[in-house]
């Protein structure tokens, strides 16, 4: 879309605040030099981090909340949230778990789960776009409404019994130490990369996420666009879901609690602007790493996964505030 | 440079505190519960500890998740896993989401058991009930037999009339209640696993049987309910309740005189026995077979069923003399 027009000077900036700019530009280098740290740290901490399969076990703790995280940086740059993402991933997993006691066959439980996470996506994107309801309330309520559903059909009780074709999904090694989530992961993140940098609905989202009046005078159907972002954060929850319960072999309502925190401090820390408008695809990929990269560093350790917790609400905030912080010292120094 | 270095110095800060030295011990074994910060399960990394000390060269990582999730504990197990730990002993979130996962540490060599609450068999070597339903219904009726040296009317408040647990229990108890010389069970109640319900119920019982000389209550609700029932009719000492709660709550009740005696669980015996356990099977100086026995130091051992699960112990008795040991805990 982009070589149609002779030079950059009518491109949709991936970044705003014309004196932040440049620092910003760099976020995913800081991420990558990070996460290089990061890894050479945890070499160095513990002598079972650099073994192939150790890394290739610790890809799941990222890949499955990465995929959401995608969806979710989306309805971020478009100025909205969805919080009912964990909740999603507990209805969908609950739906396939009940289907499994029907003996449906796996296809059908991939078409029921994509069903049933689009649904939901759709019940949120109709508050928010249709009704224009705050998304912070709206994915609130149904974080609790989507969960509850899974706790009234299960109660204490779990789904189990999938069927063997089902396990690939969360259990598969595609080739060597390649697992079939980390191929996946790669595959949707190549898609969100395109979707967002390289079609007119990745703009949109940007527009919308700059100023929804002005993109709506520009002529973008900005409910439209916000109905589909919350339809497809459902349906990448479900597939997260699919990953997630093949892994598990089982389903209890209480599967992915809290998940919606992580990949939000994802997001952020992938650089996508809390406030809309801005952010990279690349920013997301790399932050999913590198919060996986570190759970399983400190697990190695056995830090205690309230210290991870810990851990987390720290790094958001710094990322949150680090920007803040380093433009007010700009200003100052300018001044 | 100034960012990356305040980034970094958060990671590093976060690591550093608790590096701990590795491979200074011989056998390292993991006590995995279902979630941190649970007295029940802190009392018995209490256990294993003690069992590390006795054993000698044991090192024993206390882990869990945050949240009583399935999820968090395949991270944690993949963390275990990762270090080569010898032994894995869980108390697991769900009986067949770890399966894959502890069936990966199996095949790494590591010794897989489950504790208290169990995994799917094809997921750990054995696994450690702390005790037997025969034990339990034994135990509540043995309690009140001991305090009534010449016999008497006894009646049971239980849960609700369809609790399983509860049933089997009082069934066992029936069983052996012969054993006992002049214990004669007089009624059997429902409290309905409810405080107030429970609490009439009691009320009912000391009404219609005046010569009622112990309440039996299988239940953690209807043990409390029942105590202070008697209190509050100021029979204290005159009708003794006992049968299975949880010191916290009886606390109170046993220095009143309302309860002499009650029992359950002890989760540093069940610590220590899961991690004697576990060091016996990660030696090769037991094997996990239908019908073998494996050894749990000062507790004796236990012998596995077909299913191989085995039960440690009777239910541990709690009176006077220990329940402010207990009361803290659990």
């Amino acid at each position: 879309m982009n070589s149609q027009y002779p030079n950059n000077a009518s491109e949709m900036p991936d970044r705003l605040h014309g004196p932040l700019a440049r620092m910003l530009a760099s976020w995913e280098f800081l991420l990558i030099i990070v996460a290089v740290l990061i890894f050479f740290f945890n070499t160095q901490a513990s002598p079972y981090f650099l073994d192939a399969w150790n890394l290739s076990d610790a890809t799941f703790n990222f890949t499955e909340k990465a995929m959401i995280a995608f969806a979710m940086a989306l309805v971020i740059i478009s100025g909205e949230i969805d919080l009912s993402v964990a909740s999603i991933v507990a209805l969908v997993s609950t739906s396939m778990g009940f289907a499994v006691q029907l003996g449906f066959d796996t296809p059908s439980l991939i078409l029921i789960a994509i069903a049933v996470g689009a649904a939901c996506g759709a019940f949120n994107g109709f508050l928010v776009a249709t009704m224009g309801l705050p998304s912070i309330v709206v994915t609130i309520g149904t974080l609790s409404l989507f969960r509850g559903i899974a706790y009234i059909v299960l109660g204490d009780k779990a789904y189990s019994g999938y069927p063997d074709s089902f396990a690939f999904f969360g259990q598969g090694y595609v080739w060597w130490v390649i697992t079939f989530e980390m191929v996946l992961f790669m595959i949707i993140a190549a898609i969100f990369y395109v979707l967002l940098h390289r079609t007119s609905f990745g703009r949109s989202v940007k527009a919308i996420g700059n100023n929804p009046t002005a993109a709506l005078f520009a002529g973008i159907r900005v409910p439209r666009v916000k109905f589909m972002l919350f339809v497809l954060s459902g349906i990448m929850s479900a597939i997260a879901a699919i990953c997630l319960t093949s892994r598990l072999g089982s389903t209890r309502p209480s599967i992915a609690v809290g998940w919606e925190l992580e990949i939000v401090t994802m997001v952020v820390l992938g650089g996508i602007n809390i406030l809309g408008g801005s952010g990279t695809i690349l920013g997301v990929f790399i932050a999913a790493i590198v919060m996986g990269m570190v759970t399983f560093g400190l697990g190695l350790l056995n830090v205690p996964g309230i210290v991870m917790s810990i851990f987390t609400g720290l790094l958001l905030i710094t990322v949150i505030a680090l920007p803040i912080v380093i433009r007010r010292a700009r200003q100052r120094v300018a001044n | 440079m100034k960012k990356i270095t305040t980034l970094l110095s958060a990671v590093a800060l976060s690591s550093t505190v608790a590096l701990s030295p590795v491979q200074a011990d011989d056998m390292r074994i993991a006590i995995v519960v279902k979630a941190l910060g649970i007295g029940f399960f802190e009392a018995a990394a209490k256990g294993a500890e003690e069992a590390a000390t006795e054993l000698g060269g044991v090192e024993i990582i206390y882990t869990g998740p945050t949240d009583t999730t399935a999820e968090g504990q395949i991270e944690v197990i993949n963390s275990l896993i990762a270090q080569k730990v010898d032994a894995i002993a869980i108390s697991a979130n769900d009986q067949d989401a770890l399966v894959p996962a502890l069936k990966k540490a199996m095949s790494r060599g590591i010794t897989v058991i489950s504790w208290d609450s169990g995994v799917a068999p094809e997921g750990r070597q054995m696994h450690l009930n702390p005790s037997s339903n025969s034990l339990i219904g034994n135990m509540i009726v043995k309690m009140a037999a001991d305090q009534l040296p010449e016999g008497g009317d006894v009646a049971v408040l239980s849960a609700s009339a369809t609790a399983t647990n509860q049933n089997i229990w009082i069934e066992e108890m029936n069983k052996v209640v012969g054993n006992y010389t002049g214990i004669n069970v007089v009624a059997t109640v429902y409290g309905d696993d409810l405080s107030d319900k429970s609490y009439r119920e009691a009320q009912g019982l000391m009404a219609s049987h005046p010569d009622l000389k112990a309440i039996i209550a299988p239940s953690t609700v209807a043990i409390v309910a029942a105590s202070q029932a008697v209190s509050d009719a100021g029979r204290a000492g005159e009708v003794l309740v006992t049968g299975l709660g949880l010191p916290s709550e009886m606390a109170g009740h046993v220095e009143s005189g309302a309860s002499k005696s009650f029992a359950i669980w002890n989760p540093i015996d069940l610590g220590y026995a899961a991690t004697m356990i576990s060091y016996n099977l990660a030696k090769g100086e037991a094997t996990a077979d239908a019908g073998g026995e494996i050894g749990m130091g000062r507790l004796g051992s236990v012998t596995l069923s077909d299913t191989l699960d085995g039960a440690m112990s009777d239910p541990f008795v709690y009176d006077a003399s220990n329940i402010n040991d207990f009361k803290d805990i659990f």
